[in-house]
């Protein structure tokens, strides 16, 4: 009994020693420029980049043809880290995460880590437009022509009614974590809907061609660039105009999205450290149509990752080699 | 929800008396009487979900306070970030470690413990399972979660082993820790993700101090028991030998509890392993991650294929440690034998580690994942009418009147009816403790989120429970089918929660039958071994005696094996529906909603911290309330409990 008391004394006493000079979070290893231990997160050629990657399959091309081009054209090393949103700059903040490659506007985010906190920092638009909105497959839109203006929803809601939506109007959203609205959308406009979450990107693309196959009512949530766009034709319902601070306060939504300027986000240590890996992910630029095909190839024609990006790579050699550091 | 339950566990007493009223009367006024309190009161005093409750806002604003202060309160500089540190460096350790004996030396090594605990069979598994691993092409993402466990399991057993053999010398200390061991043991493991990041961040060490929580209780309990189960007499006779307290406990209680305690261990690894899949969502690398990714793909395949490599470690590990826990005899050559075999794999091993190619060979990989996924595809197209129709049967049919008659019934009829059930079948402690939880929930502000989950639940248990029953009984009478079935099972128990999702989702897509059908897969095996093992408990003189009595198969069954195995079914009932909660709240990742998906949202979404936070709470509080409730006539339960959920 006695000898246990001595152990927990001494253990306390340990603790309290090493806590002595106080430790803050950059401390980890893993985030201080100069430590080695953790993956050796240092950025001269041969070293590390950590990359979150977002649960779609766009920005997994963009993070796939700019993890190829970090491997094989600078000799760096990149870490997966699959990761939603909001925990991916909570990442940039803790050291797991250097580079988020597709950035949907987080206003607020972007307060709190690089102005307030100055752990990120911008690193430039992908080149890549992004539209959020509501949709629905376009034999529906050929039926009740009206339905694409969401004063009208309400007069529908019976048709989208599912087991899960309790007696109204389903509105299928994506995976929890995604950019959305919708739920103050539903009330702020009075829909008689209930939003349901599929749980991702690839239950939605299954909705959406259910619902052109087997011409079944779906009112979703979905955005470009998006390779499905080339397959299933979508209409999108028109919401309220987007106008500047529309969306200020998420409780009160009551408009559409706003374009998005896609843009990659890194840490402040990636920015200040990470040499010709963040030249090149600062110059990383392309177009929709560049990502959805390399997202095509992923997802419907059976490549890896990382054999689509090669494929995008070989054939666009003067893209990217514009891109390189100099 | 009254009347669900007593059907799962109808209350047998003891004979009553005669001349008093059937006992069936009371049962069925008590029905009757909440059915009637229903109608008059119906959709008066709910409690509809607010998001904006002010609780939630206040949690919100901790939150920002911990992160602005993250790098200047003394809490945080001088604890909070060096547990974080210290964490995340014995993760990298242990990796590194493990990274860097390479696979055929982690392979050999792994063949050299397997040795040493069991001889050449324990070898074989060793060897054959980690070899899998690499086969089925998960060797990295393996050795991440491998690691990962490692240094939880070695945390628990830190902390784990000297809290054990304290709560084992002394009653009042087992008094105080056991609920809470409880409480630990019935938490949900998603609630424990959103405290940990709040404190730690995201990250493998988070993950770590994650999993070490939940995997601690096992350790505690066991070793506590083994401390306990020392003869006094030994202990006396050391100590009447002039040996002090340290002594006695070094010399003679620990050896002699050490067997017990390796099955502690063994416990400890168990529930790390089911933790560390899901520790994934906070940044932990490993097996969890394809999980994910598999799960964003609704990719079958991609996600069974991580759960079977899952699956192999923990048999190596499991098998290990359990021949570990034997005692061997053997004099000093066996004890050569055993340690010179241990060094000749491990040397061999490591000695190929430079001769072998870095990354496990490509062409000793086996492609599973795409055959799996054809036959989902034609599962997919080919059932779709039917697994439609059985969606929309359970929908409809049971869990949206269900559903409905929770969220509109008046709370404190709710809170009442579960008071008077538990009361009557587990006892008044119960009862009073099922009832506060209740009243706790109505007080987080997520009464409505809460009867949603307990809808699922209650349905999701009440098939789990009569499969399982249906299952237990079948193994119990026929050895034929019990061998046929116990592997089966032991694969689906280890098997990490996760990976039921997604066959759930191809076949039923989104929604709330889906994770019950996951919640289905993931519970049955426990209840359909606990009630095996209950009716195998059944004394053979005792069926003997009913059989010479003419009593039927049947009439065996129902009047004799089932009422003897009570306390075995009552557990398995327990068991069922506290895993059913933990797997059903998951089911939130695939469109499940109510509470899960409030504490899915609240790690993904900031301004939903506050929510998701509370919501981990109230997972918590109807864990407990339903545990309590059937906990029953059952008594302590076994330190065994438990150990997948």
């Amino acid at each position: 009994m006695r000898k246990f008391r001595l152990i927990a004394g001494v253990l306390v006493l340990g603790l309290s020693l090493a806590a002595c000079g106080g430790a803050k979070v950059e401390d980890d290893s893993a985030a201080a420029p100069s430590a080695s231990a953790a993956g050796a997160a240092g950025a001269s050629a041969g070293g590390t980049v950590k990359m979150a990657i977002n649960g779609w399959v766009g920005y997994e091309a963009s993070a796939a043809v700019l993890s190829y081009l970090l491997e094989k054209e600078l000799g760096y090393k990149v870490e997966k880290v699959t990761l939603a949103e909001e925990p991916s700059w909570q990442g940039l903040e803790s050291g797991d995460v250097d580079v988020i490659v597709e950035n949907w506007g987080h206003e607020d985010l972007k307060k709190k880590y690089i102005e307030e906190k100055n752990v990120a920092v911008e690193a430039g638009s992908t080149g890549n437009k992004g539209v959020i909105g509501w949709y629905v497959p376009e034999w529906m839109v050929q039926k009740y022509p009206d339905i694409t203006d969401y004063k009208n929803l309400n007069k529908y809601a019976d048709l989208f009614k599912t087991s899960e939506s309790g007696g109204k109007g389903q509105m299928l959203d994506g995976d929890p974590s995604f950019v959305t609205n919708d739920e103050a959308l539903v009330k702020n406009l009075k829909l008689n809907y209930k939003v349901v979450y599929a749980g991702s990107e690839a239950a939605l693309i299954k909705a959406a061609k259910q619902a052109t196959d087997q011409k079944k009512p779906l009112l979703m949530y979905f955005y470009e660039p998006q390779w499905l766009f080339n397959q299933v034709k979508l209409v999108k319902v028109n919401l309220p105009a987007y106008t500047e601070g529309c969306d200020a306060d998420p409780k009160k939504v009551a408009c559409d999205y706003p374009p998005y300027d896609l843009d990659k986000i890194v840490s402040k240590k990636f920015a200040d450290t990470g040499g010709k890996a963040f030249e090149l992910v600062k110059a990383f630029q392309w177009t929709n149509d560049d990502q959805n095909a390399v997202a095509d190839d992923i997802t419907n024609n059976g490549m890896s990752a990382e054999d689509a990006a090669k494929k995008w790579v070989e054939a666009n050699p003067a893209k990217w080699q514009a891109w390189m550091p100099k | 929800m009254v009347s669900a339950p007593v059907q799962a566990a109808p209350p047998v007493r003891a004979p009553a008396p005669v001349r008093r009223l059937p006992r069936w009367v009371a049962p069925v006024a008590g029905v009757v009487a909440v059915v009637a309190l229903y109608v008059a009161f119906r959709g008066r005093a709910v409690l509809p979900h607010d998001d904006d409750a002010t609780l939630f806002h206040w949690l919100n604003d901790a939150r920002d306070w911990v992160d602005a202060n993250r790098n200047s309160s003394p809490i945080f500089i001088y604890v909070v970030n060096y547990i974080r540190l210290g964490a995340a460096e014995l993760f990298t350790l242990i990796q590194s470690a493990l990274t860097a004996l390479g696979w055929p030396g982690l392979v050999g090594l792994a063949a050299g413990l397997g040795w040493l605990a069991g001889g050449w069979r324990i070898a074989l598994v060793s060897l054959a399972g980690f070899a899998g691993v690499g086969v089925l092409g998960f060797w990295e993402a393996s050795v991440e979660t491998l690691a990962l466990t490692l240094s939880a399991v070695l945390l628990s057993l830190l902390f784990g082993i000297p809290l054990g053999v304290w709560a084992g010398r002394s009653p009042r200390v087992r008094r105080i820790v056991t609920p809470v061991l409880d409480v630990m043991q019935i938490m949900p493991t998603f609630s424990y993700l959103s405290p940990m990041v709040l404190l730690f961040l995201i990250g493998p060490a988070s993950a770590t101090i994650a999993t070490m929580i939940y995997a601690m209780p096992p350790a505690i309990r066991i070793t506590s028991l083994a401390i306990q189960r020392v003869p006094a007499v030994t202990v006396e006779a050391s100590e009447s030998l002039g040996a002090t307290g340290g002594q006695t406990l070094r010399k003679v209680r620990l050896p002699l509890a050490l067997n017990t305690i390796m099955l502690g261990v063994n416990q400890t690894i168990a529930a790390a392993l089911a933790m560390v899949p899901l520790t994934a969502l906070i940044a932990a690398p490993g097996l969890g991650e394809d999980l994910i990714r598999a799960l964003a793909r609704v990719n079958v395949g991609a996600a069974l294929v991580p759960g079977v490599a899952i699956v192999l470690l923990a048999i190596v590990l499991d098998r290990v440690t359990r021949a570990a826990a034997q005692r061997r005899g053997g004099g000093n050559r066996a004890r050569a034998v055993r340690w010179g075999g241990f060094a000749v794999l491990t040397a061999a091993g490591i000695a190929l580690t430079p001769v072998m190619a870095q990354e496990f060979p490509e062409q000793w990989q086996v492609q599973i994942v795409r055959p799996i996924n054809d036959v989902v595809d034609w599962i997919e197209t080919h059932w779709y009418v039917f697994t439609g129709f059985l969606n929309d049967t359970v929908a409809y049919g049971l869990l949206n009147p269900l559903q409905n008659v929770l969220t509109s019934a008046p709370w404190w009829l709710i809170t009442a009816a579960v008071l008077v059930f538990a009361w009557r079948l587990s006892g008044p402690a119960a009862g009073l403790v099922a009832a506060g939880c209740l009243l706790g929930v109505a007080a987080l502000g997520l009464w409505a989120h809460s009867m949603e989950t307990l809808t699922m639940v209650l349905v999701g248990s009440l098939i789990t429970i009569a499969a399982g029953l249906a299952l237990g009984v079948a193994a119990a009478r026929s050895r034929w089918f019990a061998a046929v079935l116990r592997p089966l099972l032991d694969a689906a128990q280890t098997m990490p929660s996760f990976s039921y999702l997604l066959p759930a989702v191809a076949l039923f897509g989104n929604g709330r039958f889906t994770a019950i059908m996951a919640s289905f897969i993931y519970a049955v095996p426990v209840v359909a071994r606990l009630v095996e093992d209950g009716l195998r408990a059944v004394p053979g003189t005792v069926m003997e005696a009913a059989r010479s009595a003419g009593s039927t198969d049947r009439q065996l069954l129902w009047k004799v094996q089932l009422p003897m195995a009570r306390g075995s079914l009552l557990l398995a009932a327990n068991q069922g529906i506290v895993m059913t909660l933990a797997m059903v709240v998951i089911g939130a990742l695939v469109g499940a909603g109510a509470l899960g998906y409030d504490v899915v949202a609240g790690f993904a979404q900031q301004e939903d911290y506050g929510k998701g936070l509370a919501a981990g709470v109230a997972l918590v509080l109807l864990g407990v309330m339903l545990d309590r409730i059937t906990q029953g006539a059952n008594g302590r339960r076994s330190p065994h409990k438990k150990r997948n959920a």
